[in-house]
């Protein structure tokens, strides 16, 4: 199934897929290790209204706006959205 | 001078990669901070003698996530690299610095740093955590698969570099012909597919490296159960903001008053040594006063230093954006705006100083505009003074008592107006889509003292040249034109500074703030305050001829003199003015400096002024309709 990384919740995983677009946030996505193939695991939600959300991404967290988060295509693997 | 103290080697990493720990434990004390030409981006080199007594020049240029520019801080750094920067000299040997618990990006950094054809080293830092964490790599496969040497390092460990130092010394040794070219290179963005081929190959290179990988950060991850906990985690840290407030005014007190009796002893002793006259004037009201005006508010913010630097250092700043960004995003401010809106509540010197870690131009300008509406610490000497004069000291509700709830109405004024007004600007002058927040969250680490000790002093160094000399030419100024000219004080009717410049300016604006409830007093008395806030206090002493051998009873015997002198609604409106006026000309030669634009100088002064203007007329107005105007 694949959907937005905005549209995990904590605990969530997926693989990155895509980006929307090819604008200047996709590529500094890209340099912060959002590129295809990789795994991501959604590992905490801000306080207010669940965002931003702090992604584990090749070995680092990285916090990013859920409306930034859009951006990135995942590909759920089974039920591992619990 | 032998040729090779000029080589010029530049450290370039990731944020958070150790990188200004390196910097410190290379260069030691021997370290210069200024601001790159024309912009306010911070320049670090500092010099290095080697073992083999090499001298060489190091930069520490600010942490980058790639050539790929997105910030000033990052534009310095590539500028530096390619060597396109005016006055700055390309490095003859660039320095990778990478976090060995976070290698890919840092490695990702590497290879697109090989593509300036400038010598490259990698120095492989923070190994000891690495190790720590189980991770075993072998560093001959890394460095033949990257093309580049490999020094491990421990920036916080004595001896910890002996291996990129002597690295140095080898470089330095080559006859110049072999140092490598530092011809220059042409830039190109790269591609989506560039990007992603070079994490790949980064992949490829661990895959090859690797004996045994790392293992999870677990204490980083149990802490951040807690420190991010949508409840446990911000109630930590409102606990860690009020303890930091506790600290900058308790702690800070002692010493405060150290520095003020130092200084009453040093003017006693010019006062008995000097003879009577202008220089013995200018010395003791003009220097020495403007010297201490700077120096009392150290403690302070050398207190607010050390808290910023420690929460930074341990990876808990970060933290702090990651729980506040959505709650400042909703008033247009950034997560990043909390540091320098915390620190202005000491001063907003160092408030406006600091915002220099936000990367959007709109934004940083934003939390300057509403910076000085934090209530700064030079406010409370005329808000407590004021307050036990014309507050009754009744308790109300358990232990608060009225001037309690006053004191702390004002405070809260300033941060519900600062909000308003950010909301304000950022839909009207300072409209545009907000910024992206993408943040890395490091893994904690234990602080280092030597190197908070180095930061303090830094910072201290900074704000002193910066910030002292400002203030001490404003002060002095405002004492000329409330000490001159001078008039016989026996053939006069009103006290000397109802003659000066100062009582000239101010019984000219007196009609102007007379709706405010001001009389010909407050306003004379206003002028010398733009000095610094708290000076208000003294140009009142001044007016009402109240002489007083200390400030307390200074405070006190002005109170009462007040108190008799004028209505409640006068009193509350003076308060409420104080709130918002833009009463402090250092700051706004700050903003000056820190925007580089005089037109958002003189926006937030005009801003500030109109604002305290209608909110005190409007309070003056209400207060004597209900009965306090006699």
């Amino acid at each position: 199934m694949t959907m937005r990384l905005n549209e995990l919740l904590k605990g969530g995983r997926g693989r990155v897929i895509g980006h929307a677009d090819e604008s200047v946030l996709s590529q500094r996505l890209l340099e912060m290790g959002f590129i295809y193939g990789t795994k991501v695991e959604v590992l905490h939600e801000g306080p207010f209204g669940k965002d931003p959300m702090a992604v584990r991404v090749r070995g680092s967290v990285v916090a990013i706006r859920r409306d930034e988060a859009k951006m990135i295509e995942i590909e759920i693997e089974g039920k591992s959205n619990r | 001078m032998s040729e090779d103290s000029f080589l010029v080697i530049a450290l370039a990493g990731n944020p958070n990669c150790g990188k200004t720990a390196l910097f410190n434990s290379l260069t030691g004390s021997h370290q210069k901070v200024a601001n790159y030409p024309g912009i306010t981006v911070e320049r670090k080199s500092g010099r290095l003698t080697t073992p083999r007594g090499h001298e060489v020049q190091v930069v520490d240029l600010p942490g980058m996530i790639s050539l790929d520019a997105r910030s000033p801080d990052e534009e310095v750094s590539k500028e530096a690299l390619f060597g396109t920067m005016n006055g700055e000299p390309q490095p003859d040997l660039v320095v990778a610095v990478a976090d060995a618990t976070n290698l890919e990006r840092g490695l990702a950094l590497v290879l697109e740093l090989k593509s300036l054809k400038t010598p490259i080293v990698l120095a492989l830092n923070m190994m000891d955590l690495a190790e720590k964490r189980g991770l075993l790599l072998n560093l001959d496969v890394l460095s033949q698969e990257l093309g580049v040497e490999v020094l491990p390092t421990v920036a916080t460990r004595q001896g910890g570099n002996a291996g990129l130092i002597a690295a140095i010394d080898h470089f330095v040794e080559l006859p110049p012909d072999r140092r490598g070219s530092k011809s220059p290179v042409e830039w190109k963005v790269w591609t989506a597919d560039q990007v992603q081929d070079r994490f790949r190959r980064v992949d490829e290179i661990l895959r090859l490296a690797t004996t045994k990988p790392l293992t999870p950060a677990t204490w980083t991850e149990r802490l951040d159960r807690v420190l991010l906990h949508p409840v446990a985690g911000l109630a930590i840290l409102a606990s860690t903001m009020l303890m930091i407030f506790q600290a900058v005014f308790q702690w800070a007190a002692p010493l405060q008053d150290g520095i003020e009796s130092g200084i009453a002893r040093l003017s006693q002793f010019f006062l008995t040594v000097l003879p009577a006259g202008a220089l013995r004037d200018l010395l003791l009201e003009g220097v020495l006063a403007g010297v201490g005006g700077v120096l009392v508010f150290l403690p302070q913010i050398l207190i607010l230093f050390a808290f910023v630097l420690l929460l930074e250092d341990v990876g808990y700043m970060a933290r702090a954006v990651f729980l506040l960004d959505r709650l400042m995003g909703s008033v247009g401010l950034h997560g990043r705006s909390f540091v320098p809106l915390l620190s202005s509540f000491a001063c907003a010197i160092p408030g406006v100083m600091a915002t220099r870690t936000i990367e959007n131009k709109r934004d940083r300008i934003l939390t300057i505009l509403v910076a000085p509406l934090m209530t700064c610490s030079a406010r409370i000497p005329v808000y407590v003074m004021l307050i036990a004069a014309f507050i009754p000291s009744e308790r109300v509700v358990g232990p608060f008592s009225v001037q309690g709830l006053v004191l702390f109405g004002l405070y809260l004024m300033g941060i519900v107006f600062a909000f308003f007004f950010a909301t304000l600007f950022k839909r009207t002058v300072l409209r545009g889509p907000n910024p992206a927040l993408i943040l890395e969250m490091p893994t904690y680490k234990w602080p280092h003292l030597k190197n908070l000790r180095q930061g303090l002093v830094q910072r201290t160094v900074i704000f002193l040249k910066r910030a002292g000399t400002l203030i001490l030419s404003l002060s002095l100024l405002l004492w000329f034109l409330s000490s001159y000219p001078k008039v016989e004080s026996n053939q006069v009717s009103e006290p000397p500074i109802y003659y000066s410049y100062a009582g000239q300016l101010g019984r000219f604006l007196a009609p102007a703030l007379a709706p405010l409830g001001f009389d010909w007093r407050i306003s004379v008395a206003l002028v010398p305050g733009f000095a610094a806030r708290e000076v208000m206090v003294s140009g009142l002493a001044t007016v009402f001829s109240v002489e007083a051998s200390d400030e307390a009873a200074q405070s006190t015997s002005l109170g009462s003199k007040l108190a008799s002198s004028w209505s409640l609604a006068t009193a509350l409106s003076l308060l409420l003015w104080y709130v918002f006026a833009p009463q402090c000309l250092s700051t706004f030669a700050v903003i000056r400096r820190e925007t580089g634009s005089w037109k958002w100088t003189a926006f937030s002064f005009g801003y500030l002024l109109v604002t305290a203007y209608l909110v005190s007329f409007l309070g003056y107005r209400l207060f004597v309709s209900l009965g306090w105007g006699a």
